[in-house]
């Protein structure tokens, strides 16, 4: 069968790929475009390992096809630094010991970031309970939580 | 696994002409239930017809008769809606409470009806609301009660080449409000073992002029408890109201023993949220 081909922007690049009817769109950012950032954890919605930003809403990347991306945007990780420099969530998850093993990592910015967006002065409560979508069998969660709230905090201090 | 065919129609008569074209064909809204089923092989649709470059399946209008949206808005924008939130509380609560951020930004209410699970948190709030669908088919269009669409568990009256294309929400009436409530394991990410929804009307005195009140996760579909709902008619919700409430509740409810909860403890359950929802939509019905 024909493969879709599918024309969108990601990370602010246009950007195209061939993919089944049937592909994810974690499969296409992974396998047809190597943004091999975003994570597979699950592949049923449930872990947060392939969260990126869809049209301005986090989604799990396991659970949209890859054709549905025609002509909408799409931010992944590899969006969230700019060249070099690292994002303040990046660089709180490192300085707050944040990570073992680092496969829910990803997922865990891409959504923190969406929700300080949103929510710049975030309590404890609004971030796990936004949070609560990423699971991470390493860390029980403490530290990254405190990382997504000195992050807020540092962003917070920059835009004043 | 056979390849799909995906199509992204833009009107409903092209989405119809699609659904109606193949048996496999299989509508995608927001994808929550239908590409978790694709992945562990329990669907194998051969045409995904996405619904979402549909406008009428997008859109949102709220005027003095009530709220039409469109089955496939996701459970976020309804949510961020501050004028769908103050006017229908406990619909937009039991909407807010479908899955993560990830799976808000996604599932539509929609996908929460026609997956027709008995536990969808936003059935039982629907209902209580007096909240209509429109389908569209190959023979036109038909509205439907939000109780009479599930027929069974993944059951509904969706007949093929058909789809849910919007929701119709009638404006509450004066003095009145709803609340939903449940009870999870888990604070989040968890599947409601019972669900309430509690709708109330009250007369200028402070006495339920009306009620209805909707079950779910305790029989097949959501349920209405109309014993239940008369049962508070004329009270002012004192505590012999309250009881004879929950013991409606209970009896209309037709529970199994599952993985998340046994039936007893169900059947109890339901007449406590019962009480709480009723006592939650009265302070809210109060205040209008």
């Amino acid at each position: 069968m024909a493969k879709i081909r599918v024309e969108t922007t990601i990370n602010g690049e246009a950007t195209e790929y061939l993919c089944t009817g049937q592909q994810s769109l974690l499969e296409a950012l992974r396998d047809e475009l190597g943004l091999m950032g975003t994570k597979e954890g699950c592949a049923t919605g449930d872990c947060g390992a392939c969260s990126v930003v869809l049209d301005g809403r986090l989604v799990s990347s396991c659970l949209v096809l890859a054709a549905e991306a025609e002509g909408r945007t799409v931010k992944t990780i590899e969006g969230v630094a700019e060249g070099t420099r690292l994002h303040p969530l990046q660089q709180q998850f490192l300085e707050q010991g944040a990570l073992q093993c680092g496969i829910c990592t990803p997922g865990f910015i891409v959504a923190a970031q969406q929700l300080l967006e949103s929510h710049p002065d975030p309590t404890e409560e609004e971030v796990r309970f936004y949070l609560a979508g990423n699971l991470c069998r390493c860390t029980g969660y403490d530290k990254i939580i405190r990382a997504v709230l000195e992050a807020a905090a540092v962003l917070r201090e920059q835009t004043t | 696994m056979a390849p799909s065919h995906f199509e992204a129609p833009t009107d409903v008569e092209a989405a119809i002409a699609l659904l109606s074209r193949r048996p496999g064909a299989r509508p995608l809204a927001g994808g929550t239930d239908l590409l978790v089923q694709l992945r562990l092989g329990a669907a194998t649709p051969d045409l995904f017809v996405d619904l979402k470059r549909i406008p009428r399946l997008m859109a949102t209008s709220l005027d003095s008769k009530g709220l039409t949206l469109g089955a496939a808005v996701p459970a976020a924008e309804i949510v961020e809606n501050a004028s769908i939130r103050s006017l229908w509380p406990g619909l937009v609560e039991a909407t807010a409470l479908i899955g993560s951020s990830q799976i808000q930004g996604r599932a539509t209410w929609g996908g929460n009806l026609c997956n027709a699970s008995p536990a969808a948190d936003a059935v039982p709030a629907m209902i209580v609301c007096g909240a209509k669908i429109v389908l569209a088919g190959p023979g036109g269009e038909r509205e439907v009660l939000i109780e009479d669409f599930t027929t069974g568990p993944g059951e509904t009256l969706l007949e093929r080449g058909e789809l849910v294309v919007e929701f119709r929400v009638p404006a509450p009436a004066p003095r009145s409000a709803d609340a939903y409530l449940r009870v999870t394991p888990r604070s989040e990410m968890d599947i409601a073992v019972v669900g309430v929804g509690v709708q109330l009307e009250l007369d200028r005195e402070g006495r339920v002029a009306s009620a209805r009140v909707a079950l779910g996760a305790v029989a097949p579909t959501a349920v209405r408890a109309d014993a239940a709902a008369e049962a508070l008619v004329g009270s002012r919700l004192d505590d012999a109201a309250l009881d004879r409430a929950a013991v409606a509740a209970s009896t209309s409810a037709s529970p199994i023993d599952d993985r998340r909860g046994t039936a007893a403890y169900r059947k109890s359950v339901v007449g406590v949220l019962t009480k709480r929802a009723a006592r939650i939509a009265y302070e809210r019905a109060q205040a209008r």
